[in-house]
Order: C-alpha cells, then sequence, then structure tokens
C-alpha cells in the first residue's frame, strides 16, 4: 500500500514535471493587443504559417491596445509576448515602463491606416456631415451668442436644415477604445474649433499657456450625457445591432467593418468627401489613425521566425495595395512610407 | 387565521368552519391560482427557451453547409518547378495556387482572355483557403502535377452568403458585395451543377481563420477537451478527498466551521477573479506558457473545485449513518467503512456533482481572458502546453467579427457546444440511475 502510494505520487509528480521542462524553448511567436489590429494579424499569421513550413502559426491574442502594451512592457524573455499590436502610438510613459523592466530596444512599425466613418441605416438617405454638425449635436456644451451654454439641440435637423429631423442619438466608441481618441481629436477638437466653442473654452481656464489649450480641448471632447451619445463598450458589432434597432441612430464605424456591411449601412460623407480606401491614404478624408505594432527587438534570433513574421507583414505581397490587409479594409501607407518601413525593418531600426 | 384557530381548537373548528361552504370554496380557489401561477412560471420559462432555440438554430443551421465549387484543376508543371526545372517541396509550397484555381474557374465559365478587373473579380469568389485544398491534392499524390483533375475548391464567404440568402440580391448594385456579372456566374455554376451546399466536416476540422469559409473549431474542441480532461483529473481527486476528510473525518470545531463557509463562499466568485489568480500564479510565478491549455484546465480546476466539493459533501451526507455503523459494528476501520461502503453509495451523487461542475468549466470564457487563451490559434495543439482556445472562446471570438459568414459560424459553435453540455448532462442522469440505491 505504502510503496503504491509513493509511486503514484511520484507518477503524478514526473507527469507535472515534465511539460514544464518540456516548456522550456518557446518556438511560436505569441502577439498580444488591439481589437482593431487583430483581424488584419490573424490574416498575416495564417498567411505566415502557410508561407513557411518550418515555423509555427504565431498566436494571436486579443483584449485591447493598453492592454497588450502592459503585457508587452513586462519585460523579457520566452514568458512575455514578443509583438503588442496597437491602434495608437505607444505612449512616453508606457516606454518608460518598458525600459525599467528592461525592454529597451523597440521597433515601432506603423504598417497602415484605418478610416473611421460615421454610418446611418442603409434605409435612409446618404448624410453629408461636417465636424462642426458633429460637436454642436453630440457636444456637453456649445457656444451660443458668445457663450457656452448646455446643448439645446434635440434633432439633426437643428444642427444643419440639410439633415434629416432625426433624434439626435449616436453610437460613439466607448472610452476604452483606441477610436474614440480619433474620434475626439478628429471630429469633435475640429468641429469645436470651427464652431468658436474652443476659443471660448480656453477663454474659460483664463490662461494661454500648453495647459490651458490642454484642457480646452479636454472641454470639448465632452460629450452630452442626456442620451444624445451612447457609448458602445462592446464592438462595431454591437454597434450595427443597436443601429438596426433604432433605425434614426447613427453610428461610428472603423472602414473595413463598414465595407463588409455595405447592405446594412450607409456611409455619411466628412466634410465632402467619400471614406475610402483611396481618399483616407491620400489624406483627403480627415478622420483616420494609423496603426501600429511593436516588436521586442532582444526577442529576434531568440523565437523562431520572429524576423521572418516581422518582415513578412511588412512586405508589399502584405501590407501593399493589392495585398489581402487591402482587401479586408486596411488603408494602405504610399509607396514611399512602405520603402521605409521596409529599410527600417531590413535593419532592425529601433525607436 | 382561520388555520390558527383550526390547529388550536379542532374539534370546536371542525363543526364551525370546515363545513363552511364559502370558506372551502376560497381554499380550493387558493389553490387552484397557486397551480395556475406555477403553470404560468413554467410557460414563460419555457417560451423564452422556445424563443432561445429558434433564433439559435434558424440562425446556425446553415453553418454546418458550405457552398464549394467543382472545378477541373490544371495542375500545370511549370507551376510546381524550381528553376532547374525539378519538382521541390519548396515550389510545391510557394505555387500560385489563386492563379490556378482562377483559370479553372475562367475555363468553367467559358471566358476568354479576362482583363485586369475580371481577374480579379473572379478570384472573389474563389476562398483564399483553396491553397490548401489544391496542396493536399497533390500531396496525396504527386503524379497528378501535369494532369487535370476535378477538385471540390472552397467558394468565398460572399458567395456562400448569396446562396444561404443573407446577403440581398434586391440591394442595388453600389452597395451589395457581389456585383451584377458576380452573382451571374453564381447563378450559372449553380445551374451546371458545379456549385453545391455541401455538409461543412471543416466546421470541425479547422483552426482559426480570418476567412469564415475555413475557419472551424478544431483548435477549440481539442482545447477544451483537454480542459476537461485536466478539470476531471485535478478537481475531482482533490474534491473528493476534501469533501471526505470533511464529513467523515474532521473534528467539528471553529476552524472548520471556517473552512466550510470559506468553501461555500468560493463558489460564489466571479470566475473573473480565478482567471487573475491563475495569471499570477501558474504563469507569473510557476512560469508556465500563456495561451496553454494546461493553464486553461488549472484554473477551471480551481474554479469548479467548490462545487464538486459542496456537490459530494451532500452525497456524502445522504447516505444513510445505518450503513456506516453497521461497517463499523462488524470491525471495519473508518477507513474501510469509507471506501467499502459510503462512497460506492455516494457516488451517483458524486458524479452528477462532478459532471455539473464540468458542464460549468466547459461553458465559461471569462477566466480564461486573462490567461491568453482568447486567441487566434491555427495550429492543432498536441499536448496540453501548446496554444489552445475553448469552445465558448470561439463563439465570443466569432461574434466580434465583421463577415457575414461568421455570424452563421457563432450560432452554429453555439449549437456545438450546447450539444456538448446536453450529452454530458444526459451521462449525467444516466449515471445517477444506473447507480442509484432507494432507501
Amino acid at each position: 500500500m505504502n510503496k503504491r502510494t509513493v509511486l503514484a505520487a511520484g507518477l503524478v509528480i514526473a507527469a507535472v514535471a515534465a511539460p514544464l521542462s518540456a516548456a522550456s524553448a518557446r518556438d511560436q511567436i505569441q502577439i498580444a493587443g488591439s481589437s482593431t489590429v487583430l483581424p488584419y494579424a490573424n490574416i498575416v499569421a495564417e498567411q505566415f504559417g502557410k508561407a513557411y513550413d518550418k515555423f509555427k502559426t504565431p498566436v494571436v491574442e486579443s483584449g485591447g491596445s493598453s492592454a497588450g502594451l502592459k503585457q508587452f512592457c513586462q519585460g523579457l524573455g520566452e514568458k512575455t509576448i514578443d509583438i503588442a499590436n496597437a491602434s495608437r502610438k505607444i505612449k512616453d510613459k508606457e516606454v518608460k515602463k518598458c525600459g525599467e523592466a528592461g525592454v529597451k530596444d523597440i521597433m515601432e512599425i506603423r504598417f497602415g491606416y484605418d478610416g473611421i466613418v460615421f454610418a446611418t441605416d442603409a434605409g435612409g438617405e446618404a448624410w453629408k456631415l461636417e465636424p462642426k454638425d458633429v460637436y454642436l449635436a453630440l457636444a456637453d456644451k456649445i457656444p451660443a451668442d458668445g457663450k457656452l451654454v448646455d446643448n439645446p439641440n434635440k434633432k439633426w435637423s437643428d444642427v444643419n436644415s440639410s439633415l434629416p429631423a432625426w433624434d439626435i442619438v449616436a453610437y460613439i466608441p466607448g472610452e476604452k477604445h483606441g477610436t474614440r481618441e480619433v474620434f475626439e481629436t478628429k471630429v469633435m477638437e475640429t468641429g469645436c474649433k470651427t464652431a468658436g466653442g474652443y476659443d471660448l473654452h480656453l477663454a474659460a481656464t483664463g490662461a494661454d499657456d500648453k495647459k490651458a489649450k490642454k484642457t480646452a480641448s479636454k472641454s470639448c471632447f465632452k460629450v452630452r450625457k442626456d442620451g444624445g451619445t451612447v457609448d458602445i463598450d462592446g464592438d462595431y458589432t454591437e454597434t450595427l445591432a443597436r443601429l438596426q434597432s433604432n433605425k434614426t441612430g447613427v453610428g461610428v464605424f472603423g472602414l473595413s467593418f463598414y465595407e463588409n456591411n455595405t447592405d446594412k449601412l450607409k456611409v455619411a460623407t466628412m466634410g465632402g468627401i467619400a471614406p475610402s480606401v483611396e481618399t483616407i491614404s491620400t489624406g483627403k478624408y480627415p478622420v483616420s489613425r494609423p496603426l501600429f505594432f511593436y516588436v521586442k527587438k532582444a526577442h529576434i534570433g531568440v523565437i523562431p521566425g520572429l524576423k521572418e513574421y516581422v518582415e513578412f507583414f511588412t512586405s508589399t505581397k502584405m501590407i501593399g495595395p493589392d495585398g489581402p490587409l487591402a482587401e479586408y479594409g486596411l488603408v494602405p501607407m504610399p509607396k514611399n512610407e512602405l520603402d521605409e518601413l521596409q529599410k527600417a525593418v531590413s535593419e532592425l531600426k529601433t525607436m | 387565521m382561520a388555520t390558527q384557530d383550526t390547529i388550536s381548537s379542532p374539534a370546536a373548528a371542525s363543526s364551525r368552519q370546515l363545513n363552511d361552504p364559502a370558506l372551502l370554496r376560497r381554499r380550493y380557489s387558493a389553490e387552484r391560482r397557486f397551480q395556475a401561477y406555477g403553470l404560468a412560471a413554467i410557460m414563460v420559462a419555457l417560451f423564452f427557451l422556445v424563443v432561445l432555440f429558434t433564433s439559435i438554430i434558424s440562425q446556425g443551421w446553415t453553418a454546418f453547409l458550405q457552398s464549394s465549387i467543382r472545378l477541373d484543376v490544371t495542375l500545370d508543371k511549370s507551376e510546381f518547378t524550381d528553376a532547374d526545372g525539378n519538382v521541390s517541396d519548396k515550389a510545391i509550397r510557394l505555387a500560385n495556387y489563386a492563379k490556378l484555381g482562377r483559370d479553372a474557374l475562367q475555363n468553367a465559365l467559358g471566358i476568354e482572355k479576362p482583363g485586369r478587373p475580371e481577374k480579379r473579380k473572379l478570384k472573389e469568389l474563389l476562398s483564399r483557403g483553396i491553397d490548401t485544398q489544391i496542396r493536399d491534392v497533390i500531396e496525396a499524390d504527386r503524379s497528378r502535377i501535369g494532369q487535370t483533375v476535378p477538385i471540390w475548391l472552397l467558394a468565398s464567404d460572399n458567395v456562400d452568403a448569396l446562396l444561404k440568402g443573407s446577403i440581398d440580391r434586391d440591394v442595388p448594385e453600389a452597395r451589395r458585395q457581389l456585383d451584377n456579372r458576380q452573382v451571374a456566374w453564381v447563378d450559372k455554376l449553380v445551374e451546371e451543377g458545379r456549385l453545391e451546399k455541401k455538409f461543412n466536416w471543416g466546421l470541425f476540422t479547422f483552426g482559426a481563420s480570418s476567412q469564415p469559409e475555413t475557419a472551424g473549431l478544431g483548435v477549440a474542441i481539442i482545447g477544451s477537451f483537454f480542459m476537461m480532461l485536466i478539470v476531471a483529473l485535478v478537481a475531482v481527486p482533490i474534491g473528493v478527498a476534501a469533501a471526505a476528510y470533511l464529513e467523515e473525518f474532521a473534528p467539528k470545531n471553529t476552524l472548520t466551521d471556517i473552512i466550510e463557509v470559506n468553501i461555500n463562499n468560493l463558489a460564489a466568485v466571479p470566475s473573473i477573479v480565478f482567471g487573475l489568480l491563475g495569471l499570477a500564479i501558474f504563469i507569473n510565478f510557476m512560469g508556465l506558457p500563456r495561451s496553454a491549455s494546461l493553464v486553461g484546465g488549472l484554473v477551471l480546476s480551481l474554479m469548479t473545485l467548490p462545487t464538486v466539493i459542496i456537490a459530494t459533501r451532500a452525497a456524502i451526507r445522504a447516505v444513510p449513518p445505518s450503513i456506516r455503523e453497521a461497517a463499523l459494528g462488524v470491525g471495519a476501520s473508518r477507513m474501510q467503512a469509507l471506501f467499502h461502503h459510503v462512497l460506492p453509495l455516494a457516488l451517483p451523487g458524486i458524479l452528477t456533482g462532478t459532471i455539473i461542475g464540468l458542464v460549468q468549466a466547459l461553458g465559461e470564457t471569462a477566466p480564461l481572458l486573462m490567461i491568453g487563451l482568447v486567441a487566434f490559434v491555427v495550429d492543432y495543439p498536441v499536448t496540453p502546453m501548446d496554444p489552445a482556445t475553448a469552445l465558448p472562446v470561439q463563439i465570443y471570438m466569432w461574434a466580434s467579427s465583421a463577415e457575414r459568414g461568421f455570424v452563421e459560424r457563432t450560432m452554429g459553435a453555439t449549437l456545438v457546444l450546447l450539444l456538448f453540455l446536453f450529452v454530458m448532462n444526459a451521462a449525467a442522469v444516466y449515471l445517477r440511475r444506473r447507480f442509484e440505491r432507494k432507501w
């Protein structure tokens, strides 16, 4: 009995310990981060696995830009991820934190752009929006007779007579989304400046330094909380579902999501420009943002296939205008930018 | 009040009240009302169940069918040779399969010398996953290189959606994913019997993919299997041992009371907390790999442990003390009484509790989020140390995808998960019936 117990215990320990030692060499790239970048990273990972027999297909986790960069900055070694996807640039704070944990040489790769579109249900007329309209409809406070007042607008037609008399309800990305930042800086702030709200906010701070300007911008971002805006913390599928139940709502989507659902959504022009891969890559359509991924240089040569993956991702075959990413909705970068990027990658240039 | 009277003076009450027809009617109608409430409650529950199932099944059943196109693919030798003219592994791997498929499609449709935009339109009808399909045909028999072989190639998700009716033909061309010419091509292929919906084995065998037509539950099913195995191997022995000790051997004092209260509390801790714990202990401290089903299994074991302990304790307590006393009376030790008599009799209850725990673990996503199991994994996991996902996680990831094909797959995968749960619950019922002893 006793002998058998000892034997059983020994077996259990061996069973647990064996995989532990076997796991010491990771042979698969691990990626985490932005849910916006996720579909692009998935496409590349899938193709990479097909194109290279000797490397395993990378594992891509989702979870958001900030969560991904947090994991990225945990340190070096096989237990940490190799690449962080981000739908925004890494913050100085994060670079510092990375440095403290030993992650010093970081390669920053900007692989293309993503457009953000305003869309309504496919049944209605196509809208022509200006940043100013969006600001006047959605801001918490708007200027009236040289003063800032609580937003009195109830219908879109109150804002701009060319828009339909629909109640103002906009489904905008929640605070944790990278898209929110673009919505704030590219639409709300621009609209705020043209409408004159920015100057009033600035005057209200009573100063004219950098800090005051920042406060004024922040005040411009503030959206109304009386039901005119609804934060969507989920993804675009949720926004679409909301639009389908409220046919007079307006939703904010990524260009790629819109392109996959053109039969259900009608896109609004912004400043007279319809969003498309062309108008965004030439910079005509104003609401777009760059997409990034960050690579630990120290892991190149340690994790098999990491260098090849980065080169594969940045190849013209993948992120060029005819590649599968552009087909999915990525806005490719101009030729000269791409050449520069490929050169930087081949030299393993760090930030 | 009437009842109190009845109890306090039964003799007097019986003559005065129970024969009172008005009271009798009230009591009967009160009972009928109560039964009606109960029935209504069941009806409401059933109604929602039916709504849920109809919505899942009506949206999900199409996921079990997938459109394929039968094409005569010419495996031109020059595509598979190196610069020196020999067929090589590398050349086969890197061959331009998209072009082979497109050429075959253009022959089938009788289009001669298509222009660049036309080529692009043709390519859009075929899945990007056809490269693996054609390659598999070649790898199965290399002598086919140079021949023309009929192959069922996957159609793209838009073609599939058109055939299943989730792309509306009446939508104006500019806003439809397939233009009029592509729709005409598709109709022609259907007429000729080249384009058919076949049973979608890929749903069960493929790993993760960015295109719905080549996305499947393969990795998730294996991952969930590993996790269930680990939960069964870790949570059940520990849970049963803990419960048996607490029930049969432990002294009743403040310490065991505290332990008991804590086990019960643990059952109500939000599952995400177990994920955080798993991240801290198994990954950061013990250094186990991220995304591995081993870590997932251990975290789920922790989560299921209280359920198993509580169920086992209840089952052991339900064994009549006379059994124990009889065993001890004929000279068995307490351990012998436990192993020879109490545990076998408590087994049906323990099994039921365990399976309920496993079912709970199988449907769980939140704790897996923190330990990297919500991931895009293409390759099959061979050991529990390899990256994997789980069934509910796959459903969650598909639910957030933009493509039309993923909507039906989300529901289809839900059906698969429900089937697993159903089978496990049925097993629990069967085991209970089989081993149950009535006293």
